[in-house]
């Protein structure tokens, strides 16, 4: 897993996992799972954007792009790369629980 | 290929007469029997829905039971008032309007909705107009993030992706609006004796499409069972005069004119009860898909969205959380 995913699954289990007892794989659907209302799509969104000082454009909030920890990394990784900024990457990370 | 008798193209069709008079021997149980009150309280939007349950209470109870209130805003359509005196001429049951603008200035509503918007549209001004956005789910497979649309005073409009913090405080502001609304027709109803009808449609208590303790609160909820298309159906067979029957539905709480489509569903409410009814009923997506007039792949995005709104809604139902049930009462 590498460091993007990480930091997702961190910033996920401690925003909206708080009390879940399910858990949320890397390519669970944020949708299917019911992780996000309106408020918590938003705050991914500007989380992502402060974090790695990109700015997503209209035509890629898609679910495609946004709508696991998985894609949402893939997604980062190639916008990072484009702009030369590539992070450091890690081998594994375990899966998020509630009460992270 | 054609559709299977299951989604035949009237699959939301119903006796129009017998479900007017279920419903209206509900409203009288409810009402008298039940709540123990002498008539009905019914706000008025000049909407549909809100037609359709003032025609049904004064069926239930007689015109002279229910009480027709129109609360409109600075932000209001001028339609709205017009069209709401329609429904309480029509029915000739009394009406009352309390202009709610100054309770909301007083309350800070529209300066607070301002300072919010102004933290990703910085000129935002008194004379600009504003509403809240999705996405189209017909014209691409975007995410459903809102979006501010604002319209300058010359006429220049500009689309804005709202910050979290932003989406809030404008939603916290605007909800004033109808938590105010709903005061107002509380304060009626406990003059009179009366109760508050509520006027949601299935989409909207199915999808929380209303304001916990603004407009969703309410002592009985007539329509609620009923998908769009089936409040429709029962305003033409109720007389509703046919200009309301022919109107957008729309929030009325924005200055700039908002769909409900464009704030809440993302689809054509045909469309969207249609997905709704084939989701209840176990109906796959590929069979819907040629009813609904649309793809398979996006009547399962219709299917997984009205699932997330679903889990998303599900406090707005809620009564308040208790550590112990109290069974006494």
């Amino acid at each position: 897993m590498c460091l993007i995913e990480q930091e997702l699954h961190s910033f996920i289990g401690e925003n909206y996992l708080l009390a879940r007892e399910d858990s949320l794989n890397s390519n669970d659907s944020f949708l299917e799972k019911g992780i996000f209302d309106s408020t918590g799509i938003l705050e991914l969104v500007s989380f992502v954007e402060h974090k790695y000082n990109i700015e997503l454009e209209p035509d890629e909030l898609v679910p495609e792009n946004l709508d696991s920890i998985a894609s949402l990394a893939r997604f980062l990784q190639r916008k990072l790369d484009a702009q030369n900024a590539i992070p450091e990457m890690s081998v594994t990370a375990p899966s998020v629980r509630s009460g992270l | 290929m054609n559709a299977s008798p299951a989604v035949s193209p009237d699959i939301l069709r119903i006796d129009a007469a017998s479900e007017a008079e279920r419903i209206a021997a509900s409203i009288r149980d409810l009402v008298f029997n039940k709540l123990r009150r002498k008539g009905a309280v019914v706000g008025v939007s000049g909407g549909v829905d809100s037609a359709v349950v003032a025609f049904l209470c004064a069926r239930a109870l007689g015109p002279e039971r229910v009480l027709v209130l129109f609360t409109p805003e600075a932000d209001s359509s001028s339609d709205s008032l017009r069209l709401g005196k329609m429904v309480a001429g029509s029915i000739g049951a009394p009406s009352l309007l309390e202009d709610i603008t100054p309770i909301l200035q007083a309350a800070g509503c529209y300066e607070r909705r301002d300072a919010a918007i102004r933290q990703v549209v910085p000129e935002f001004g008194p004379r600009h107009k504003c509403k809240m956005v999705l996405p189209d789910l017909l014209s691409g497979n975007r995410y459903p993030i809102y979006f501010m649309v604002v319209q300058s005073p010359n006429g220049k409009t500009k689309q804005v992706r709202l910050t979290a913090e932003a989406y809030l405080g404008v939603l916290a502001a605007t909800n004033l609006k109808q938590r105010t609304r709903k005061l107002v027709e509380y304060y009626y109803a406990d003059l009179k004796h009366y109760v508050v009808a509520g006027t949601p449609n299935r989409l909207e208590y199915d999808q929380g499409f209303f304001v916990r303790y603004g407009d969703g609160a309410a002592d009985l909820k007539p329509i609620a069972h009923l998908y769009k298309s089936q409040v429709y159906q029962l305003a033409a067979y109720l007389g509703v005069p046919q200009e309301i029957q022919n109107r957008v539905p729309t929030t009325d709480t924005y200055s700039l004119e908002q769909s409900q489509e464009e704030f809440y569903f993302s689809l054509p409410l045909e469309k969207m009860d249609l997905c709704l009814y084939g989701k209840n009923k176990g109906i796959a997506a590929s069979e819907l898909a040629p009813l609904v007039g649309l793809p398979e792949r996006q009547v399962e995005r219709v299917y997984s969205l009205i699932d997330a709104k679903r889990n998303a809604t599900r406090y707005l139902h809620m009564a308040p959380g208790l550590v112990e049930p109290i069974p006494e009462v």
